[in-house]
């Protein structure tokens, strides 16, 4: 610091610092919402949540704020669990979740005095692959899977799944146990009667869903699950299996299939919203944008917009809300 | 010096010869490794991503429709948080290593110290999250600030710091100090006048290796509040905010192709920052490097 530039450098440095920290002091909350004069609603919200519905959350987001440049929107993927701890600590007012709400998470929701809001903004199929030169397979039911994934499975050749296919090496992929795919398949199909279902370790685990897909594209005789959106984007590289649970027959995953909840691998994807933010006007205004387009939002990020009951079920809450 | 030239030519043999030209060889190709993979690396980045490097892509919002898609806002964060992480890392990392270096006594406590920095320097950067989630974000209620990822991130690179810092104060001779004392110096006076100076080569040096560390960070600011999309750049530093790690993690697991060559591109926009600022720090380093000799 002996020269006169690093030390007005510096000194800029520190001024900015602390003119900012004085700035922040004037306004430290940061739900509170300004003025609402004009039509554009100021006011900052704070989302969180599940990395799944941060695609959609940020579409309508982003569309809200083109029309609400005073809004301040912020929408973080820290993942559901982790959505639903700062939400209980009253740091959001919208969390994002790829699966319901648990019951430790409603607890401490209770505890903390916030109620909430569930809206269904999508639907996410969950697609079973294999690579396209597996010709012996087109449909797959839920004990087969079930054999394939479940823990301890001992299956390592197609043939041990089923006599009737090739005695074939079986190279298993699926997303790493921090995934909500993971915690899917276990608690539907896998491990379904566990207290902390699970599915077998001893597979090539991602937590990316590309890594997943650039496997089962390159290996024969793989297979694999991750969202349908991954299957679509490389739909002619991959052979996406038809589903039967073991009471409606063979179901081939698509947009129609998971909306009208046929295709028995479908997860609904949530938000949560705290009552007492809707109060203001940034935050009730944003939800009733987001949840009377959510199908358009979903379908725009590769999900599947919710069937129409949902979508009268959203509304009447809405109005609920709003009374 | 002497006794190990004389060590070598007692020893030196046609067989001793063609060991050292094995090693040599081997040498030169663990360096070509490393260099190869980062040429790979490049290259690739490059090739699917310079293209979407223009002015929109630089100033746009995060956007849904890849072709509207820009990264001001998290380019913007990881300016101020670079900018923060200095401002608080380099003071007190310079000022621990002096401490500890010059000044403290040689007793337990000053070794516990010294033994829970080496330690610290290894700890995963997650739980360096969750320490700034526990105390930044909660418990002095900076909330998904700035300041909250600035200071995570200072934790984080502060060991890297004193550690390298130590270790080029250690190198300074300690005739420098004694020389500067027998003229007359305080021991404060002999540490900023004459070793310090000698040291801020290295302390540079250390200084750019957890910066540029700390710039690369995903996982501690999503952990600390950091958000994936935020359409308006901080004001202030209780704001929101996004960095450019955490945009290119959500681009890299989208399933659209085009979000993958946004995503290269804006490696390769966090590599220009990165270069930048290790450029600048080589400058003075290098001014101080002349003075010194």
């Amino acid at each position: 610091m002996r020269n006169p530039t690093a030390r007005r450098v510096a000194a800029g440095l520190l001024l900015t610092a602390l003119l900012g920290a004085a700035c922040g002091n004037a306004d430290t909350d940061p739900s509170s919402s300004g003025d609402d004069g004009g039509q554009s609603i100021s006011g900052s919200i704070a989302i969180d949540g599940s990395s799944t519905v941060f695609p959609i959350a940020q579409a309508a987001a982003e569309e809200f704020q083109i029309s609400n440049p005073d809004a301040q929107v912020s929408v973080g993927f820290a993942g559901t669990g982790g959505g639903f701890e700062a939400f209980c600590a009253g740091d959001t007012q919208i969390s994002n979740a790829s699966r319901a709400i648990e019951k430790d998470e409603v607890e401490c929701l209770e505890e903390a005095g916030i109620e909430y809001t569930e809206f269904q903004v999508a639907v996410d199929g969950l697609a079973i692959v294999t690579n396209p030169e597996t010709d012996w397979v087109d449909c797959i039911t839920f004990d087969q899977l079930k054999a394939i994934y479940e823990p301890g499975s001992d299956v390592s050749t197609w043939s041990d799944v089923d006599p009737s296919w090739p005695d074939e090496e079986l190279k298993i992929f699926g997303p790493d146990p921090d995934s909500g795919t993971y915690d899917y398949l276990a608690e539907t199909v896998a491990d379904p009667d566990a207290d902390e279902p699970a599915t077998r370790d001893d597979m090539t685990q991602s937590a990316d869903d590309n890594v997943l897909v650039q496997g089962v594209q390159g290996e024969p005789g793989s297979i694999g699950y991750f969202g349908f959106a991954y299957y679509e984007e490389n739909a002619e590289s991959l052979k996406a299996l038809e589903v039967d649970d073991g009471s409606s027959g063979c179901v081939a995953p698509s947009a129609e299939t998971v909306k009208s909840n046929e295709y028995p691998l479908s997860r609904p994807l949530f938000i949560y919203v705290a009552n007492d933010a809707m109060d203001q006007e940034v935050v009730s205004e944003f939800v009733t944008f987001w949840v009377q387009n959510a199908g358009d939002y979903a379908t725009a990020v590769g999900y599947v917009e919710t069937p129409n009951d949902v979508a009268a079920e959203n509304e009447q809450a809405l109005e609920g809300l709003a009374s | 010096m002497a006794t190990v030239a004389t060590s070598l030519r007692r020893h030196s043999n046609v067989r001793e010869q063609l060991s050292e030209r094995v090693v040599a060889v081997f040498l030169v190709g663990a360096t070509l490794v490393g260099l190869l993979a980062l040429v790979v690396l490049l290259v690739t980045v490059a090739r699917s991503g310079a293209g979407q490097i223009d002015v929109p892509f630089l100033r746009n919002f995060a956007s849904r429709i890849p072709e509207r898609a820009g990264i001001w806002p998290p380019l913007v964060g990881t300016l101020w948080l670079m900018g923060l992480v200095t401002l608080f890392s380099f003071p007190v990392g310079v000022g621990a290593a002096i401490y500890l270096e010059e000044f403290a006594p040689k007793n337990r406590i000053t070794s516990v110290i010294e033994t829970n920095i080496a330690n610290l320097a290894a700890v995963p950067s997650i739980i360096y999250g969750l320490l700034g989630l526990a105390v930044f974000y909660r418990a002095l209620e900076m909330g998904r600030s700035l300041l909250t990822g600035a200071l995570t991130l200072t934790l984080l690179v502060l060991p890297v710091i004193i550690i390298s810092s130590r270790e080029a104060l250690r190198a300074v001779p300690r005739s420098h100090r004694l020389g500067a004392m027998a003229l007359g110096a305080t021991k404060l006076e002999a540490v900023y006048k004459t070793v310090l100076p000698s040291a801020v080569p290295g302390i540079m040096t250390g200084t750019i290796l957890g910066l540029s560390r700390a710039i690369g960070e995903t996982a501690p600011l999503l952990v600390a509040g950091a958000a994936a999309f935020v359409a308006f750049t901080p004001d202030n530093l209780l704001d929101a905010y996004s960095a450019l790690p955490v945009q290119i993690f959500d681009w890299v697991r989208r399933p659209q192709p085009e979000f993958q060559a946004l995503a290269a591109a804006a490696i390769l926009v966090l590599l220009g920052v990165l270069l930048t600022m290790n450029s600048i720090a080589i400058l003075i380093r290098n001014r101080y490097d002349r003075k010194t000799r």
